[in-house]
């Protein structure tokens, strides 16, 4: 093996221009940081919803959600969980259409159809969240939960 | 001549010795990176995030009918009851655990200084608690799916 030398570029590095944000670091770094936490927000979802009731998706209705969702431990978690795999999701998605969408215009209008539904799916996801009613007036007593007055 | 090899495969024994047959090359086997474990790791953890973020978006939209009425939620959900969605749902838990497992396993090849040179061992790994997580649940969920 013969040593070269690698001859000085012809120009030297551009003067220091003017430092931006590096988004796309910080994409990276939010996949991996979510993806820890959503480790534990998942199995904790899914245990509490799917194994600790009895008969599994079976056990899940109106009911249910409405004595979970009285706890606003509950109504944090689900938050975090909302938010966090919603926005790892589609930042995921984000790369896969930079990866496969090669037309700059279909990429440029998929990249906003991503941005847009996950926009209106984390305040739909919030609201619905934080403007529960467990007892909601005119339902059937045994759709509710057992603490409500109509029950 | 030795037949026509995969590149891992290596060079010919220095020594010339024809007794060690060159590893037969396989359908799966061609360059360092292509048809390896790097490869089908990152195939399922494209598949098994695609997978599950669509269902994300259904699952967001089914829980925000607590928000119309008790009886909307609750027929939307008693669909989730039927055999069929119940093994949809075994294929979502699957999922969901390779992609959280192999999440851990690309966090662990992009920190860890010895993570490049042991990704291979890890995807075993990997594979080995998913089969285990798949134990514990799959049994359950069967029950729960065929009980009533
Ligand atoms: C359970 C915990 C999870 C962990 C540990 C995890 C981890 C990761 C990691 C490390 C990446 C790679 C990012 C990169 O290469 O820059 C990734 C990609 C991705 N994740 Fe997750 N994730 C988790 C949950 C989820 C969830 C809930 C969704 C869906 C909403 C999801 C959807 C995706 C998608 C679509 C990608 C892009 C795949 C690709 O580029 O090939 N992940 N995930």
């Amino acid at each position: 093996m013969t040593s070269s030398t690698i001859e000085a570029p012809r120009s030297p590095r551009p003067v220091a221009r003017k430092r931006r944000v590096n988004w796309e670091k910080w994409g990276w770094l939010y996949m991996r940081g979510s993806g820890v936490l959503l480790i534990v927000l998942i199995a904790a979802h899914l245990f509490t919803n799917l194994i600790a009731g009895q008969g599994g998706v079976k056990a899940i209705d109106f009911a249910f959600v409405g004595g979970k969702w009285s706890n606003p431990f509950w109504k944090v978690w689900d938050t975090l969980l909302l938010w966090l795999a919603l926005i790892h999701g589609s930042n995921g998605m984000r790369t896969i259409v930079n990866d496969y969408v090669s037309n700059p215009k279909v990429r440029k209008t998929m990249l906003i159809a991503l941005l847009a539904s996950s926009v209106v799916l984390l305040l739909l996801g919030t609201l619905v969240i934080y403007t529960f009613d467990p007892c909601p007036a005119g339902s059937l007593p045994s759709d509710l939960p057992s603490f409500c007055p109509a029950q | 001549m030795a037949e026509q090899t995969g590149v891992l495969t290596g060079p010919p024994a220095p020594n010339g010795d024809t007794k060690v047959a060159p590893p037969r090359p396989s359908r799966f086997q061609g360059t360092l990176y292509r048809g390896r474990e790097g490869m089908w790791s990152w195939v399922l953890h494209r598949i098994t995030g695609v997978s599950i973020y669509f269902f994300l978006l259904v699952h967001i939209l089914d829980t925000a009918l607590v928000r119309v009425s008790p009886q909307a939620y609750n027929a939307v959900i008693g669909t989730y009851k039927h055999p069929i969605m119940g093994f949809g749902e075994t294929a979502l838990v699957a999922a969901i655990g390779f992609h959280a497992l192999n999440g851990l396993r690309i966090i662990l090849i992009d920190f860890w200084s010895q993570g490049t040179k042991h990704q291979r061992l890890m995807f075993w790994i990997v594979i080995a608690l998913w089969v285990i997580l798949l134990a514990g649940f799959v049994p359950r969920q069967m029950m729960n799916i065929f009980s009533e």
